[in-house]
């Protein structure tokens, strides 16, 4: 891996440090991703046999990581009280089930979440920064973000600007992470790349480095509106990333793919992926989460399928 | 958190072995008159059946079997008829194709991951891909009307059972030929189930014919006086022996031998795609592949990084057992192999290169040999010449793309290579100077029955798969 000057990871701004020739150098200077190749170790991972032991902690595993999420123009504060219900007791009739991670919702709608899992280790996530386009001024974004973050949102989930990205400024891009990394504050930020328009491999491990570089404690595939959306490849791309990234700087960062992980045997493929890839360490709710909703019934569902040897219906299992 | 994979057999019952097997001769299973041997688990050495020794005689009726199925039936039957029985064969591999994994698995040790994903379907592959030309032959390049040989005699090895059965097999008979096959003595059983396939594919007897046998068999097969055609795969040494006694005979004669491929890789390269191919070219099927990229040559420039990285990924490399569907790296196939990998090992050891294996606990019982990489390897070690046939990587390093070609070239050897960067001129540069019949750029251990293999210098002469395999068993 290229070494340059890596900014600092810490969340002070890199704009000093950082020059845009230096930042297009290094990220063209990185080692490109063959996707023949990429795509071929991923569906080889996928074909890891998860059985008995391995799947029942495989599973609160994955619940244990589950960002819950509800991102419609249709969400009110009775949908979302009822997906925070949902994430701080998934499965009501069983109190061995580990909670999710976080709850992920719209800025409008931090207050009414945060007050809804107040007591519970739950955490509430925002989508910010114009979700899921980005385009807005910069101004904007990060009034949407301080908004997010004073409401009690313990996570920020921004999006890039794919655009500026494509079109070759990344020291806009970079810029804009910077700067709403800034008006976090506290809360930790996740950055989607939306992989989805970002069109190859190449350029996920470029917006990956590029990300971290900036201050990212995440990095996130999609938003969940642009298809596709989370892929193994593209989360085995961002995996590698992380991986060389705490190799050549020490900080860790975690990655979230979002959206299309829909059953059990999807969340297992994902979690084989983090242990061969990036490796144990991050194999916890800190450092990968799935970005997902209707993941979280099937899960139970193969849950209560183990421990008890039968399959009880969808009815049986709650849909908030 | 640590992720343990709990074990994930699959299941051995779904194939019946029987307490012994004959000789297929004639469309039946006879007795053998030399003396039987018996065919082991290499996992855990546990006896699986007892197995028909072929003697000369038994070569004999095989051959007159097969010479007789040549002329009353297979030889005169239209091309399109051929191609009905050739399909039907593929589609009962397909249908059986647990079955034939399973039995790969325990009869020679390689992973069950690799015998469904890579053997059975290239089996299969190569039935369908032959039968198609069948009825095309007028068409292939060899004449209008192209006839077959007659009777090919047929040797193979142990390390992909049935795929080498099916590459030798499958355009013979497309083409008209009988055959008579010998499978190795070590991995017997895949073919014997698919004499059983050939008699629910109710292909006429004789047709195909398999003994079975150790060295002594193949001798008597290859110089039958009534074989048309001899084609083998396995040991540059058997090889010589082979082409001595074919020498001045009318037999016409393809060898598939060693190998010590070189793996280039170029600073460019894609770095993590180039260390998945490093794993698969050397640690595929234990390295037990004649194409293995058993030589690493690594610009200088990248070579420390790519060495932490290939490191850091052979130990997640699953070494155990080899019906578990997790299991990347199966059993040695046999003790003399195990033996001969401990004895190069250790030679490279002792001429000065430097040895890694990552922490991996081997099962007590059975053949193993942890994933190994020597670095510091130089050009006139044993360890850089000679074929390991085993999971053992050689790295040598290079600093310009001649350099990199002449040591790639610098073996008595040219079967396949391997080139890795992500600039395309290079990989045409590098491709058109190297001396080996296949080149792979940007992945490794590809293959497809549409793809012509054989190689240069001593890893033998003619091409199996594509339309370039038909000529061996055409009079062309």
């Amino acid at each position: 891996m290229p070494v340059a000057d890596f900014g600092d990871a810490g969340g002070v701004s890199t704009e000093t440090l950082t020059s845009a020739a230096e930042l297009r150098a290094f990220l063209n200077g990185l080692p490109g991703v063959d996707r023949v190749g990429a795509e071929e170790r991923a569906a080889r991972l996928a074909s890891r046999s998860i059985k008995t032991t391995a799947k029942a902690a495989a599973i609160d595993l994955a619940i244990s990581m589950v960002d819950l999420t509800t991102l419609e123009g249709a969400d009110t504060a009775g949908k979302v009280r009822a997906l925070c219900a949902k994430a701080a007791r998934p499965d009501p009739s069983d109190p061995s089930v580990p909670r999710v991670a976080a709850v992920c919702v719209y800025p409008d709608m931090v207050e009414t979440a945060v007050a809804a899992v107040a007591g519970t280790p739950v955490k509430v996530a925002s989508v910010a920064t114009a979700f899921p386009s980005g385009r807005a001024p910069l101004a904007a974004k990060l009034a949407d973000t301080e908004a997010a973050v004073a409401a009690g949102a313990a996570e920020i989930d921004m999006v890039i600007d794919r655009g500026a990205f494509l079109a070759g400024d990344l020291m806009k891009v970079h810029d804009e992470i910077v700067a709403t990394k800034e008006a976090c504050g506290d809360a930790h930020l996740k950055v989607i790349l939306e992989t989805g328009e970002l069109a190859t491999y190449d350029n996920v491990r470029r917006a990956s480095w590029l990300a971290m570089r900036a201050g990212a404690d995440f990095i996130k595939t999609s938003t969940g509106k642009v298809a596709p959306a989370a892929t193994l490849p593209v989360t085995l791309v961002m995996l590698e990333a992380v991986r060389d990234y705490r190799a050549a700087t020490g900080r860790r960062v975690g990655v979230k793919p979002a959206g299309g992980i829909r059953t059990t045997k999807d969340a297992i493929k994902y979690l084989v992926l983090v242990n061969e890839t990036a490796g144990p360490d991050w194999l916890t709710p800190d450092m990968f989460r799935l970005g997902a909703s209707s993941v979280l019934n099937d899960l139970l569902m193969q849950r209560r399928k183990l421990a008890t040897g039968v399959y009880s219906g969808p009815d049986y299992f709650t849909l908030d | 958190m640590v992720f343990e994979y709990a074990p994930a057999p699959e299941s051995a019952a779904i194939v019946d072995i029987r307490p012994s097997y004959g000789l297929f001769v004639g469309g039946e299973f006879t007795d053998g008159h030399g003396e039987p041997f018996k065919t082991v688990n290499p996992a855990d050495e546990s006896p699986l059946a007892e197995i028909a020794c072929a003697d000369a005689a038994d070569v004999d009726r095989a051959v007159a079997a097969a010479r007789a199925a040549f002329d009353t039936v297979w030889g005169p039957m239209p091309g399109a008829e051929r191609a009905k029985y050739l399909y039907r064969i593929a589609r009962i591999v397909q249908e059986r194709s647990r079955e034939l994994a399973v039995l790969e698995s325990i009869d020679n040790g390689k992973p069950i991951r690799e015998s469904r994903d890579v053997d059975v379907p290239l089996v299969a592959a190569h039935f369908f891909y032959y039968a198609g030309w069948a009825d095309k032959l007028g068409h292939a390049g060899f004449g209008p009307d192209p006839r077959p040989v007659g009777v090919a005699g047929q040797v193979i090895p142990w390390n992909f059972p049935l795929l080498m059965l099916a590459w030798k097999i499958a355009p013979a008979l497309a083409c008209g030929n009988t055959v008579v096959l010998k499978p190795a003595e070590t991995t017997p059983l895949t073919a014997l189930l698919f004499a059983e396939i050939c008699r629910q594919a109710e292909l006429p007897p004789g047709v195909v014919n398999i003994v079975t046998g150790a060295g002594a068999t193949g001798q008597a097969l290859v110089e039958h006086p009534g074989i048309d055609k001899v084609a083998f795969t396995g040991s540059t040494e058997v090889g010589r022996q082979i082409a001595r006694s074919v020498a001045g005979t009318s037999k016409r004669l393809t060898l598939e031998l060693g190998g010590k491929a070189a793996n280039i890789v170029y600073a460019d390269a894609p770095l993590d795609q180039a260390v998945e191919g490093i794993v698969n070219g050397i640690f595929f099927n234990q390295g037990h592949v004649c194409c293995a990229g058993s030589r690493l040559l690594v610009q200088e420039s990248a070579a420390d990084e790519l060495l932490e990285r290939l490191k850091a990924r052979m130990a997640t490399l699953r070494v155990g057992d080899p019906l578990d569907k997790n299991t990347d790296v199966g059993a040695i196939n046999s003790a003399a192999q195990l033996a001969r990998i401990r004895e190069l090992a250790d030679a490279g050891e002792a001429e000065g290169a430097e040895r890694w294996s990552p922490a991996c606990e081997l099962p007590g019982e059975g053949y193993w040999f942890a994933p190994t990489v020597f670095t510091g390897v130089a050009q006139s070690h044993r360890i850089a010449r000679e074929e390991i046939f085993g999971p053992v990587l050689s790295v040598l390093t290079f600093r310009t793309p001649d350099e990199a070609v002449t040591k790639a070239n610098n073996t008595p050897y040219g079967l396949s290579a391997g080139i890795w960067t992500e600039k395309g001129s290079l990989i045409l540069w590098t491709a058109e100077r190297l001396r080996a019949g296949v080149v792979w750029a940007n992945t490794f251990n590809k293959f497809d029955p549409a793809s012509p293999f054989g190689g240069y210098k001593e890893s033998g002469f003619g091409r199996e798969g594509g339309r370039h395999g038909l000529e061996a068993y055409l009079d062309a």
